[in-house]
């Protein structure tokens, strides 16, 4: 793994946004990297901060409320976050070098201009060349994310479209662009399933075929168990366990990976299997306590994890496996 | 087609739900076959599963048993009475016994009404008298019974986490004493480790009172988990119907295939053995729907009957119906 070169390496981010004098840390010292030509998955239930987390290397984040507290952002040797948000240097990083692909095709695409004049308009924006130019880039684009008549469809606007249809045109403006990294922040959960697996193949044959990474924003365990090679677990605005897919899947260190794993139902599953849900809901990010956050749905809990600090992520197996969690071994029954 | 014996609750027959539309192609007027034709029975105390992707027609024929949308053809048997004909003053007393739960428990309940009062109007709805210690008793025991504190009943839904809130819309529809319950989506928009707690509490509620359940989904993983029996479907047809430990194994329309291999499962070792069918194109439009089987354009096993005929749901296996040609 070492020779392998850190395409985008997350140093400490801290991200919080203020309502009425009250810090929400949305995003709690998060350190992440991600490999060149690898798919890395992070996951984590709603308002976790991992849609943040990205949203900060981004650069995107909206401020006021939201601010950026201190981090490094480490992509192709340069710390992004030394940039202003509106700074050209991070502009011709963000939709080029680094493209983004939101959950709601519909939303991130302008419904009053053809999917033409959008492509294009990315292209021109970060391509020197005539709109002509420009134009074929887009319909070869579309052609390549398999869209078929890409010339006529470029002259479509995104309504004409179907759902997996507009994402495949985001996903387009990314391969026109050269992207080294995609960032996909749930790409398929308003997707159908069988779109999904066409959207999700798509994006498995641009990583291989245009050496892109490929960061997946997602819920869904089991896209994670399918497609990634690193996954990140969040919660409550920190990362509780991370490691390759098959330690994370196979032996859980971290009581909510392994209480996540236990709560979706499985399609193999013998009949009358009883889930185990994960009691309560997750914390308010304004009331955090200092402890573990993660400790009152815990179930092997102990009075120790509620007088100590909120536990550092520490390696399981001395490789890449690691977990946030005081307790050495959680009890062999509970897995 | 399917047994009829005793313990069957309801039962549907031809369903069919057609939308007229202003669109013409030649000169005919374009009609959009939600639902076309569908059969089944749910026996009593089963939960029986609706899967399919969207614009399936799953929703529709949930709503049309329930004639919350009127059925264009079909007889839907409750009891000795059909819901889809009997006259419409009568259906609100046969109603009260078969109840439905929204997807989005957000736009369910009114934003201005408090828990209580949210309860209490499902109470009253039986033009009983009830006397206000009464129904607050009742409101108190739906609570509990589904896992809500009796304190929460001054609360708004605002002030409630989507959890609780989908949980509320299950007390809700518990409140007249229902004997059938058209879930349509229940817990996808709900976090996955939210998502656990709301299945395990249908199956407690199951068991306490005998309830039966119409499972709309299109999380195969969560239908195959919750249902009995589980019905395919795809534009507006049931194309496979089997017990639910089928799914998995046994399945046989080629559609219902591909539908299981493109769900992603959390098992490590088995997704790295799956083989992967990925289907070409989309669903078409319902407006434009393909003679012949509804599923053809698409299928990888199709030759040129499926293009001509239409095929009948047939059995193929032990409580087992396919609608394929070569299945």
């Amino acid at each position: 793994m070492s020779e392998t070169k850190k395409l985008l390496e997350v140093k400490n981010l801290r991200t919080s946004f203020f309502f009425g004098g009250k810090e929400v840390k949305a995003v709690n010292d998060v350190s992440y990297y991600i490999n060149e030509q690898e798919i890395v998955a992070v996951v984590g239930e709603s308002g976790c901060g991992k849609s943040v987390t990205q949203m900060s290397v981004m650069q995107l984040v909206q401020t006021p409320p939201g601010k950026i507290l201190g981090g490094e952002v480490l992509f192709e040797g340069k710390n992004l976050l030394d940039y202003k948000p509106k700074s050209r240097e991070m502009q011709a990083v963000r939709g080029a070098k680094i493209a983004m692909i939101f959950q709601e095709p519909m939303t991130s695409l302008n419904p009053v201009y053809t999917v033409g004049s959008q492509i294009t308009e990315v292209i021109r924006r970060h391509k020197k060349c005539t709109k002509k130019e420009a134009w074929e880039l887009g319909v070869k684009a579309l052609s390549d994310v398999g869209i078929p008549d890409p010339e006529a469809r470029m002259k479509n606007y995104p309504f004409e479209m179907s759902g997996g249809m507009r994402q495949r045109a985001l996903i387009a403006i990314a391969v026109a662009c050269n992207s080294k990294l995609i960032i996909a922040d749930e790409p398929t959960t308003a997707l159908d399933v069988t779109t999904q697996a066409q959207v999700m193949e798509l994006l498995l044959k641009i990583v291989e075929t245009m050496h892109t990474s490929l960061l997946i924003v997602t819920h869904n365990l089991g896209l994670v168990s399918r497609y990634a090679q690193r996954i990140y677990v969040m919660y409550a605005g920190r990362i509780v366990e991370s490691g390759t897919t098959e330690d994370l899947l196979i032996h859980p260190a971290h009581p909510y990976t392994i209480g996540l794993l236990k709560s979706v139902p499985k399609l193999e599953e013998r009949q009358g299997e009883q889930l185990i849900p994960i009691e309560g809901s997750p914390p308010n990010l304004a009331k955090l306590a200092d402890y573990c956050a993660f400790c009152p749905r815990c179930p092997y809990a102990t009075e120790e994890c509620r007088t100590r600090p909120a536990p550092e992520l520490r390696s399981v197996d001395g490789k890449l496996h690691f977990t946030a969690c005081h307790l050495e071994a959680i009890p062999e029954e509970g897995k | 087609m399917l047994e009829n014996n005793a313990e069957t609750l309801l039962e549907v027959k031809g369903l069919k739900v057609y939308f007229p539309t202003k669109l013409k192609i030649n000169g005919e007027q374009v009609i959009v076959k939600a639902v076309d034709d569908i059969s089944f029975s749910v026996k009593k105390g089963e939960t029986f599963g609706l899967v399919g992707e969207s614009g399936c027609g799953k929703t529709t024929a949930g709503k049309a048993i329930l004639r919350v949308i009127n059925p264009t053809e079909g007889n839907v048997v409750y009891e000795g009475h059909d819901i889809a004909k009997v006259p419409m003053r009568e259906i609100k007393s046969i109603r009260r016994e078969l109840q439905l739960i929204f997807q989005d428990p957000y736009s369910s309940l009114d934003p201005r009404q408090s828990v209580f009062s949210i309860l209490k109007e499902a109470i009253v709805c039986d033009r009983k008298r009830h006397s206000s210690s009464e129904i607050k008793e009742r409101a108190d025991e739906l609570l509990r019974l589904v896992g809500l504190d009796p304190f929460m009943s001054d609360r708004y839904p605002h002030e409630m986490s989507g959890g609780q809130r989908q949980r509320l819309g299950i007390a809700r529809a518990l409140a007249c004493n229902p004997k059938l319950i058209v879930c349509d989506e229940p817990v996808s928009a709900l976090d996955v480790s939210i998502q656990a707690q709301i299945i395990n509490l249908f199956e407690e509620l199951q068991k306490k009172l005998g309830l039966t359940y119409i499972f709309i989904a299109h999380d195969l993983a969560v239908v195959r988990h919750i249902a009995d029996r589980i019905a395919v479907m795809y534009l507006g047809n049931i194309v496979e119907l089997m017990d639910s430990c089928e799914l998995f194994k046994n399945s046989q329309h080629p559609y219902t295939k591909a539908l299981l291999s493109a769900v992603p499962t959390v098992d490590y070792y088995e997704e790295k053995n799956r083989k992967r069918i990925l289907l070409e194109g989309e669903i078409p439009s319902p407006l434009r729907t393909p003679k012949g089987c509804p599923f053809h354009p698409r299928c990888p096993k199709a030759t040129s009957v499926c293009k001509e005929q239409k095929p009948e749901l047939r059995k193929t296996g032990e409580n087992h119906f396919t609608a394929c040609h070569n299945p």
